[in-house]
């Protein structure tokens, strides 16, 4: 099987593998017990944060808090944060129209709890202006969330120039990074943010494992409550075998970063510059220079994604679609819509995410694939025919 | 998440095309729903002498599409037209249940092709077939959003508020949440 589904899942890395074999197989002490099995058990909880605290540049490991994954942190980020500060700030946030699932249903729970969002529009290419966040600030706002990159159309907002505009108004900043930390670099002073969400599986650690970054000094309300664990932001004994998997991945994302980016985007551009070659009629989609390195999200006109994704899993190729035929709720993506697309196009579109497992075989292999599949399903469409006699 | 026969009808699907010249054509869904299908009819003696179709949708949508052609060659138009979409679904060995309503229009695309020769054959008004993918109304037709039931205006290709909300929030919650 090709993978060319890395954002949904991403494989773990060999040192990766065998770090948490080798935790799995000593005794498992537990992190908050004073014995030496106990203490062991801490340091290399310690050693893992130290990890992801250099990754995100925390001025301290203490500002990394370990969570079960990047929906677990974004909820943790923005209910903890509009919760702990409304009665200071206010009961306003300011969030944009392309967030990720786990911020938009966070701050639909705020909504019910008696807070008000404002979502600011995105551009065509998937932007957000950081004049729209500073017209949306209102001297009840507590908090601004916007995500770093976006996970259907790869677009990387202006986070640096968003920070400045909350942080002059006296309002706290959540970015959603769950695709981009240990992908491309990120570094947590210079962004300005108070909080940041991100996972391990992105740079290759375990699922199941994720991570916030909660600058010294910012209140934050736990949203399980319990032990001391996680310096009291996060009780429950620690998932200390995944957690040992994220740091060495951490680690590896560190020192691998400048070749996985060149890798990657020599992928991506290759698959960009082939493309017209192998067919016609589609739309690139989201910013062509401030996007991920990894991601193409292209929509193909006429056709529908789902029988795409579909097609290409018979030949061994595994992608992902926005189609709202494929997804559990039959909804068109917000995201795709949200950037002023025709529900017919964001019908045909695919996301392709590379991983360092890729190769330029790969992209050769698939442009083949896709050029097939793409004529099969042209020749069943009744829209195809049209448009080309008109 | 499909059933074997919806694989092997959606990965080899039957009749697919157009007719020269179809005694009856019949076209159901449109863009916005996500599902678009047209059939194509050659009638002789009151029986389908050939079929044949072409799909714009979902793996669903292509199978059905597919098994209905299959069903329906052959038979004459009175059986024909009893055709009905859980017949198709179940010759299929069942749809995920998402998929029944909106990728399950196979007979009523069928039955709008049999009324179209139908139609043709007592002299009645053609539809135009070359219908362009604008979405346009008949005077004081009403569309609603399949998602929201939000009313969606001539001309107007996608539901805004679905475009910007997503999930279960109402078109009223969204407006009242954009300040």
């Amino acid at each position: 099987m090709m993978n060319l589904d890395h954002i949904s899942a991403n494989p773990l890395l060999p040192e990766v593998q065998e770090a948490m074999i080798k935790a799995i197989r000593e005794p498992q002490g537990n992190p908050s017990s004073q014995h030496a099995m106990g203490e062991r058990a801490a340091e290399a909880l310690e050693t893992a944060r130290e990890s992801v605290a250099r990754l995100i540049n925390a001025s301290a490991s203490r500002e990394v808090v370990f969570t079960s994954c990047g929906t677990e942190s974004v909820n943790q980020a923005v209910k903890g944060l509009a919760l702990a500060n409304a009665d200071r700030k206010g009961r306003h946030v300011v969030t944009s129209n392309i967030e990720h699932k786990s911020v938009i249903r966070s701050l639909r729970r705020l909504k019910a709890m008696g807070f008000q969002v404002t979502s600011v529009p995105v551009d065509a290419q998937g932007r957000v202006d950081p004049a729209e966040v500073a017209r949306a600030l209102r001297e009840d706002t507590v908090l601004v969330t916007v995500m770093h990159s976006n996970n259907e159309i790869g677009t990387i907002q202006p986070v640096k120039e968003i920070g400045r505009i909350a942080r002059e108004k006296g309002v706290l900043f959540h970015v959603d990074a769950v695709d981009s930390v240990g992908v491309v670099p990120m570094d947590a002073q210079a962004l300005g943010v108070d909080a940041m969400s991100f996972a391990s599986n992105p740079f290759y650690g375990p699922t199941g494992v994720g991570g916030l970054f909660v600058r010294k000094g910012i209140n934050i309300l736990p949203l399980l409550d319990g032990g001391v664990q996680e310096n009291n932001k996060r009780a429950g004994t620690e998932n200390l075998i995944g957690i040992i998997g994220m740091g060495v991945a951490a680690d590896l994302a560190r020192r691998d970063m400048d070749d996985r980016l060149s890798r990657l985007s020599g992928l991506r551009e290759k698959l960009l510059q082939d493309l017209p070659a192998h067919i016609d009629d589609y739309l690139i989609n989201g910013h062509p220079d401030s996007c991920l390195p990894n991601l193409v999200s292209v929509s193909l006109k006429y056709i529908e994604g789902e029988s795409v994704m579909l097609m290409l899993d018979e030949e061994g190729i595994a992608v992902s679609t926005r189609s709202a035929c494929a997804s559990g709720s039959l909804r068109a993506s917000h995201v795709l819509l949200s950037t002023g697309m025709e529900f017919a196009d964001a019908q045909g579109t695919l996301v392709i995410t590379f991983g360092v497992d890729n190769t330029e075989e790969d992209v050769s292999r698939f442009l083949a694939a896709l050029k097939r599949t793409v004529k099969t399903l042209r020749d069943l469409s009744p829209l195809y025919k049209k448009t080309a006699g008109a | 998440m499909y059933s074997k026969t919806v694989m092997d009808h959606f990965k080899n699907p039957r009749n697919v095309g157009t007719l020269e010249k179809p005694d009856g054509v019949g076209e159901v869904g449109n863009p916005l729903c996500g599902d678009m299908m047209t059939i194509y009819l050659d009638v002789k003696d009151d029986h389908i002498e050939d079929i044949k179709f072409q799909t714009f949708g979902c793996g669903a949508a292509i199978a059905v599409s597919s098994m209905l052609t299959e069903i329906a060659k052959g038979k004459s138009l009175d059986e024909a037209r009893r055709i009905t979409n859980k017949d198709v679904a179940e010759a299929l060995d069942g749809l995920p249940k998402n998929k029944l309503h909106c990728s399950n229009l196979g007979a009523d695309a069928l039955k709008a092709a049999i009324q179209d020769y139908e139609d043709r054959k007592a002299g009645r008004v053609r539809k135009d077939l070359k219908r362009t993918e604008k979405h346009e109304h008949d005077p004081g037709e009403k569309c609603y959003c399949p998602y929201c039931d939000t009313e969606i205006g001539e001309g107007q290709t996608v539901c805004r508020d679905c475009a910007l909300n997503t999930d279960n929030q109402t078109a009223q919650e969204a407006r009242e949440e954009s300040v």
